[in-house]
């Protein structure tokens, strides 16, 4: 198990929390929508050999809440800031849903902030069918169920399992109001977003998504392929929204492999 | 004191289990509208306030609710316009129009303009946050929700004092020409009361613009240590709060016999009420709730959305009802609630004699100097609905308002809000009177 630690750094003109562990060459997580849900088995496997950073997002509950930004391309523009400042660009991303939709509009306007960006799931595009799942129109418990194939997936159950703790519901009611803040409508994509990517030709990008995604439909990551022609593509199957937490091996070996090209 | 009704001008022609299969009113799907029915109940419900007119009440109130059958007052606006024209005297209360959710305040602005000129004055405005389920149908981020309804209010005060064409650029809302033509008869704009369901932080904002707050049948004890906080509030701001600055709105029904009030008044539990309004999901949308209103419902032990165990993950909680559920079951259980909600006096229902000393009790401990009566939902008759109304007003009301007079229950228009002086140093006058909630067991 890597060490990691909390640590609150003063930049781009506030506080923000980042988790960090690991150790080897920088790598930058950008959570999903229900907040950052903790260290777990995928993050040690790389951990051996990169060293995560991860930025608890403005007004999630340990950040604070940046008002200026009112849409994820304020977003994506302030953690650029974040990097820039920081030292760190350029940098490899992993994004997660919503945070591949932060990390699609950083590289949108700066394809030099990243050498390798990993989208698992990204929200951003409008789908070219079906549609992103309206998970503010839901409770919070159908929500999380929403986002697993299988709720018996051992990473799930250690992120989710037993009570919720006040504390923890706090966390997820501030994760889904700030996200409600900035992607309430068009709901979680931007319409521009896709042409500005057509620009974005020299960056190695890589697509995944679960077969059994329920948050997410393949539309997205069609999307995406129209926009970023030579993303590679990997689905993984009988897993969901969270091919991380439902199948870490899988997702590993997926991502490890693309880092190292 | 100011007494005025009050109805959601349900929809009456709906089969109750449509509403309890879908948990709620909120969704439920409108491939059950009747156009015949609704244009009936449209013109009916117009009616009926002409007829509260005739009877002596001194102001019929409207709401606003969107893409449900537990109101049909959609475009609240349109039914006051209406009745600005088809009425003479009573004032028309609006409760209220939902400000975040429409999001175009000089529209607004113009709309209730309109509406007070036609009447010649006689438009009370009020303004709400809208219910959560009002977010999801008109689209409006929730978690914006409080900003837009101060931002809108404040803008529509001043596009009825300040002379145009004149520029604004909020954060919410943008208007480069601002000079409307329609401005209200009243002067300097109608007065404006504003209703709600416990919110400290709405109160506190109340007391400090001095808007009378109007209490939504909310239970007593709680509803008292509010207006403690509207009290404690409006004395920062340098005045003693009384009857003037409260309003209070009750289920009421009335019958000629007891059985035949208890029997219809059940109907106020039809489709599970007030309390199947909109499913958790549409009643508390992400961001709609202050941080300190999550932090005490995070504390609440018995939650809808605490205890998300592996098992209890398990469990669909969001949508409707599966098949299979035995909803004549589930109508028992309404009817509990519905004399429960007569025990904590939430419902009044009864003849004029045993409806009045319960009302009287309401006075006495909440001194509101708006009282109004909110007419039953469900499936009740014109002729049943009318009788109802006509008990409240020929009996009920002179007895309440000879009551409120003894115990000074002043309105607005005898009183200014915010016009009785008090210092910060002073002790301020109560503005309840808990007595007698320990002898009702309701403390």
């Amino acid at each position: 198990m890597a060490n990691w630690t909390e640590e609150t750094v003063k930049v781009a003109g506030t506080e923000l929390v980042l988790v960090r562990g690991g150790a080897g060459r920088p790598l930058l997580m950008l959570h999903d929508e229900l907040g950052y849900p903790g260290w777990v088995s995928w993050n040690d496997a790389l951990a051996e050999e990169r060293e995560f950073i991860i930025p608890l997002q403005p007004g999630f509950g340990k950040s604070p809440r940046l008002d200026w930004v009112r849409s994820y391309r304020d977003l994506g523009g302030f953690y650029a800031r974040v990097l820039r400042e920081m030292n760190l660009a350029p940098i490899d991303v992993i994004a997660f849903s919503a945070g591949g939709y932060i990390a699609a509009e950083m590289a949108a306007s700066d394809p030099h902030i990243f050498s390798h960006m990993v989208l698992s799931a990204p929200m951003g595009l409008k789908p070219t069918e079906g549609e992103i799942f309206d998970f503010l129109a839901v409770t919070i418990r159908t929500c999380l169920m929403q986002t697993v194939s299988n709720p018996e997936a051992p990473d799930f159950a250690k992120i989710y399992g037993g009570e919720m703790t006040p504390e923890q519901f706090e966390l997820f009611e501030d994760a889904r109001a700030e996200t409600a803040r900035l992607g309430w409508e068009p709901f979680m994509y931007n319409p521009s977003l896709g042409h500005l990517l057509e620009g974005v030709t020299q960056l190695p990008t890589l697509l995944i998504w679960g077969q059994e995604d329920a948050v997410v439909p393949r539309g997205c990551i069609d999307a995406y392929q129209k926009a970023i022609p030579s993303a590679q593509v990997v689905e993984i199957p009988r897993v969901g929204h969270r091919p991380e937490v439902e199948d870490p091996e899988t997702f590993m070996q997926v991502v490890k492999a693309f880092l190292a090209s | 004191m100011q007494v005025a009704h009050f109805t959601e001008r349900p929809v009456r022609y709906l089969h109750e289990d449509e509403v309890l299969k879908n948990r709620a009113y909120f969704a439920v799907s409108n491939r059950h509208f009747d156009r015949e029915k609704a244009a009936d109940d449209y013109n009916y419900y117009l009616d009926e306030a002409c007829y509260c007119e005739e009877l002596g009440f001194d102001g019929v109130a409207l709401n606003e609710h969107h893409g449900n059958p537990f109101c049909m007052g959609n475009v609240m606006n349109v039914e006051a316009a209406i009745l600005a024209r088809i009425t003479n005297r009573v004032r028309i209360i609006l409760i209220g129009n939902p400000l975040p959710t429409i999001k175009h305040p000089l529209r607004m602005a113009e709309e209730l303009a309109e509406i007070d000129l036609i009447s010649r004055g006689r438009l009370i405005t009020g303004w709400v946050r809208g219910a959560g389920s009002e977010q999801f149908f008109n689209n409006a981020n929730p978690a914006y929700n409080r900003e837009m309804f101060n931002e809108a209010h404040d803008f529509i005060v001043q596009a009825w004092t300040k002379p145009g064409p004149w520029r604004y650029e909020g954060k919410h809302f943008h208007y480069r020409h601002v000079n409307p033509w329609a401005l209200p008869y009243q002067q300097p704009h109608p007065p404006m009361w504003i209703p709600g369901v416990l919110s400290p932080e709405t109160v506190r904002w109340c007391a400090e613009h001095r808007y009378p707050y109007i209490g939504l049948g909310t239970s007593l004890g709680p509803t008292c240590d509010l207006w403690d906080i509207y009290a404690e509030e409006a004395q920062k701001h340098g005045y003693q709060a009384g009857p003037e600055n409260f309003g209070y709105l009750i289920p009421t029904f009335l019958a000629e016999t007891e059985d035949k009030a208890q029997k219809l008044g059940r109907q106020f539990a039809f489709g599970g009420g007030q309390n199947a309004f909109s499913r958790p999901e549409h009643t508390l949308p992400p961001g709609y709730n202050s941080k300190a209103a999550i932090r005490r419902l995070a504390s609440q032990p018995r939650g809808s959305w605490l205890g998300v165990s592996r098992d209890k993950l398990m469990q669909q909680r969001s949508g409707a009802n599966p098949d299979g559920v035995n909803y004549d079951e589930v109508r028992d259980k309404l009817t509990q609630g519905y004399q429960r909600s007569q025990e904590n006096l939430q419902t009044i229902v009864g003849t004029p004699k045993t409806v009045i000393p319960k009302v009287k009790t309401l006075l006495r401990v909440l001194r509101p100097g708006i009282f109004t009566f909110f007419s039953v939902q469900g499936q009740v008759s014109n002729e049943d609905r009318l009788t109802s109304i006509r008990l409240m007003a020929e009996e009920v009301m002179p007895a309440i308002k000879e009551y409120a007079k003894e115990i000074e229950l002043v309105d607005p228009f005898e009183r200014e809000p915010g016009s009785v002086k008090l210092q910060a140093e002073t002790q301020r006058a109560p503005v309840v009177d808990r007595e007698p909630l320990a002898a009702l067991g309701l403390v």
